[in-house]
């Protein structure tokens, strides 16, 4: 997130605070003076991991305290899981079962790569899946096994488990 | 002590050639096969009864049977090789049975008795005072089933993966070394004898299933049925599916697997880091175990083969002497 702090002493310590009082972990903190602005003010860039459902709580005191939440960055999804899926992939219907992940909140499919030999041979996919917590992870995947098993589709997962 | 053999076969004739070349102490006095019998309590000469089979196919006199043999009592340990029978198990678990409540020591190699019915073996043999010993049911020559029990005694087992199907490893070794096809590495396994001319049970997994039920029922206290195995075979697997675990320094393999605390049993290929240990090549067989105070153990060797697999009789015979040895 990007966070506009006034330029005092203080300051920062005040703004990072909040983050591990809720439990948060500080990643990296980029600041920087913009010699352009006019205004007393400074930028600071921060990457944080945050418990689930805090990041409201967090803005919420951050504005409290009067540092202005400009951008909200991306959520991080930290988990990643490689796995192959075997079958009629495209006839039966590939953005449904990528959307089967997209759609749960806590898990996407990050990357696809697949392989199409002959019309009617069965097709090869690697797929990225990425979630929030292992947990979510072992959920995401056991969503995919049911809808694959659904569709005669094969899923070859890691031996290791989460990456 | 005195052996018989039932079920002549590769495993029982590894086992006889191997009793035959060397002294272990042990005298076979009683072979039977699925159409003929010897019995001859003052021992028989090994070679000479593999000769004969040679011959004409027999291993003693047409019209003896198994039943024959447990009648005659002339033995203490009977070694049980026949085929196995997933389905239920017979004929070998009444002949099993029959033999310890008699009081004898039983050595078997075969999974059906052993994944169907061990518990009411296990208590049939506990009531007579008899032993029933399995080693060579799981992963040939490697010692798993006695690793586990005495090696690892004491230990907690948290996981157990392991490639315990030679069949379907040398399929997909070949798959991923040259490329082939699966149903071209089929063939060639078939061609060099790895595979029956039924496959399937190797290569749908249930193979593997069976001795996961027998490793997860006997030795970590669980209570499991093929049914309740999660089984998925390596028949679907693409050439394009081993390149594309290959671009990411993995490869696939069919693995067995049992997590005790999550009562969950299954086989499955897998992808898997190339330099894991249980990649390995060709028939071998692998298990890792992860146990509480050990940490990770892994077992590699030969998984099938008659004189790998006599070598897990032999083990089984000479504790049953070692340990709990009557006569001579």
């Amino acid at each position: 997130m990007k966070l506009e702090l006034k330029d005092t002493p203080g300051q920062l310590l005040g703004a990072l605070k909040p983050i591990s009082d809720i439990g948060g972990n500080i990643i990296t903190i980029i600041h920087q003076r913009d010699p352009t602005s006019t205004a007393n003010t400074l930028t600071v860039d921060v990457v944080l991991e945050l418990p689930e459902k805090k990041l409201d709580t967090l803005i919420q005191i951050l504005r409290d305290r009067g540092c202005g939440v400009i951008r909200i960055g991306k959520e991080r999804l930290l988990q990643k899981q490689t796995l192959i899926m075997i079958g009629h992939l495209m006839h039966t219907d590939l953005t449904d079962t990528v959307d089967q992940i997209d759609q749960t909140g806590y898990a996407e499919v990050s990357e696809l790569h697949m392989v199409m030999p002959a019309i009617n041979e069965p097709s090869t996919a690697k797929m990225t899946i990425r979630a929030v917590s292992p947990e979510d992870m072992q959920r995401a995947v056991a969503l995919l096994h049911s809808v694959s098993r659904r569709k005669n589709i094969l899923v070859l997962e890691p031996l290791e488990g989460v990456e | 002590m005195r052996i018989a053999i039932i079920g002549f076969g590769a495993v029982g004739q590894g086992l006889a050639r191997v009793l035959a070349a060397d002294d272990h102490g042990f005298s076979v006095t009683a072979i039977a096969d699925s159409k003929s019998a010897v019995i001859a309590p003052e021992g028989l000469d090994p070679d000479t009864v593999l000769a004969f089979k040679r011959e004409t196919g027999l291993c003693g006199t047409a019209g003896l049977a198994a039943s024959d043999i447990l009648a005659s009592g002339a033995f203490d340990i009977l070694v049980e090789t026949s085929p196995t029978n997933a389905n239920g198990g017979e004929p070998a678990t009444s002949i099993i049975r029959s033999a310890l409540s008699a009081g004898k020591h039983v050595v078997t190699s075969n999974k059906g008795p052993i994944a169907c019915a061990f518990q009411a073996l296990q208590e049939t043999a506990d009531q007579s005072g008899a032993h029933l010993m399995y080693e060579a049911t799981v992963a040939g020559a490697v010692p798993i089933v006695n690793a586990l029990r005495s090696g690892l005694a004491g230990n907690s087992v948290r996981s157990l993966h392991g490639i315990l199907n030679g069949t379907c490893n040398y399929i997909l070794t070949r798959m991923r070394d040259e490329g082939l096809t699966y149903s071209q590495a089929l063939q060639e396994a078939r061609d060099l004898g790895y595979a029956e001319a039924d496959p399937t049970y190797d290569v749908q997994g249930i193979d593997t299933a069976i001795k996961l039920v027998i490793l997860a029922n006997t030795i970590l206290g669980m209570n499991v049925d093929l049914a309740d195995v999660e089984i998925n075979g390596i028949d679907l697997i693409t050439a394009e599916s081993l390149t594309l675990a290959e671009d990411q320094g993995a490869t696939i393999r069919l693995i067995g697997e049992i997590l005790p605390e999550k009562n969950q049993v299954r086989v499955s290929p897998r992808l898997i880091p190339l330099d894991h240990p249980l990649v390995v090549d060709g028939t071998l067989n692998a298990i890792s175990v992860c146990c509480d105070l050990a940490g990770p153990v892994t077992f590699i060797g030969k998984g099938a083969g008659p004189i790998p697999t006599a070598s897990a009789i032999l083990a089984d015979l000479i504790l049953i002497r070692n340990c709990h040895g009557r006569g001579a």
